[in-house]
């Protein structure tokens, strides 16, 4: 399982803001901008459904004041 | 007898003993909670300290927030139980649900240590009925992650029924929307703020007496209502 989480758009990211600076410094064009957010790999048994994972994102891995999230389902083992 | 007032230590709290001394210095007994508590000793109100709970794993406060000695805290508190969060402590009532936004990363990416002005909004709370109405206070600040932020339906709503407890009397140095420093539950009984009243209660070690209001005025609540 995947959980992206990322601060909501509306919400300024200064971290992201930073990298976007740091990349000009690089050298780098073209870059608009950064948001700078987590990512969570869970192995999960197959009994654990849909609503559950949700749950988990939304009152554990995010916080819905501040971020957005993505749930997917992948194959994470090697 | 005097009021009981818990002072919660999680891992990586620092200003649980400053907290405890504060509760003295107004004249109630400090009585130490644990995060691993489930159980609240029958006191009157509970402070939630500053300090780095959990390393700041996740989030400021999702950790502590989910912690076992916090589900009494907010059973406590929906019945009506004074709770102060200070910094980490307001951090982790908002990763809770006992109060409405969140604190996010400074706008600057500094964190900020200094003294700093707040304007008691809100003098009905039960942790600033002692202060007059616009009374302006010196505290210090210092957090990395203090910026309030909430959608513009929560910040009106917070602004129209008075739940902004406290402003910073200047802009926000940390970019707090609205410039907020600290609000409160509907009924008043919960606030959170991110500066530190509990360092500013003896001019020996802080800028002055301005915090202990916070308090006095709680104590004067609970022993009021016994």
């Amino acid at each position: 399982m995947i959980v992206d989480v990322l601060p909501k758009a509306e919400i300024l990211d200064p971290q992201g803001q930073a990298v976007a600076r740091a990349m000009g410094r690089l050298g780098v064009s073209g870059v608009a901008d950064v948001r700078q957010g987590k990512h969570f790999v869970l192995e999960v048994d197959d009994s654990v459904d849909d609503a559950e994972l949700e749950r988990i994102a939304e009152s554990l891995l995010a916080n819905p004041v501040m971020e957005e999230w993505v749930v997917r389902r992948e194959n994470t083992q090697p | 007898m005097s009021a009981r007032i818990g002072v919660i230590t999680f891992p990586g709290t620092l200003d649980d003993v400053d907290a405890a001394r504060a509760v003295r210095y107004a004249g109630a007994e400090a009585v130490g909670l644990w995060h691993r508590d489930t159980d609240l000793q029958s006191v009157d109100a509970v402070v939630v300290p500053g300090g780095f709970s959990y390393g700041d794993y996740l989030r400021a406060g999702a950790i502590a927030a989910q912690s076992p000695v916090m589900g009494p805290v907010v059973e406590a508190a929906r019945r009506g139980m004074p709770v102060l969060g200070i910094c980490n402590g307001f951090q982790i009532l908002c990763e809770a649900g006992l109060l409405p936004g969140a604190l996010v990363r400074n706008t600057g990416l500094r964190f900020i240590c200094r003294e700093i002005r707040l304007r008691v909004e809100n003098a009905d709370t039960a942790w600033t009925a002692g202060f007059e109405p616009g009374a302006a206070i010196t505290v210090p600040l210092k957090s990395g992650e203090g910026r309030f932020v909430a959608d513009e339906a929560t910040l009106d709503r917070l602004e129209g029924e008075g739940r902004v407890v406290f402003r910073y009397a200047e802009p926000a140095p940390n970019g707090a929307l609205r410039d907020i420093a600290g609000i409160c539950s509907t009924d008043g009984r919960v606030v959170g703020l991110m500066p530190h009243p509990e360092h500013a209660i003896d001019p020996l070690t802080g800028p002055g007496v301005d915090g202990l209001g916070l308090f006095t005025s709680v104590l004067g609540r609970l022993t009021a209502a016994a």
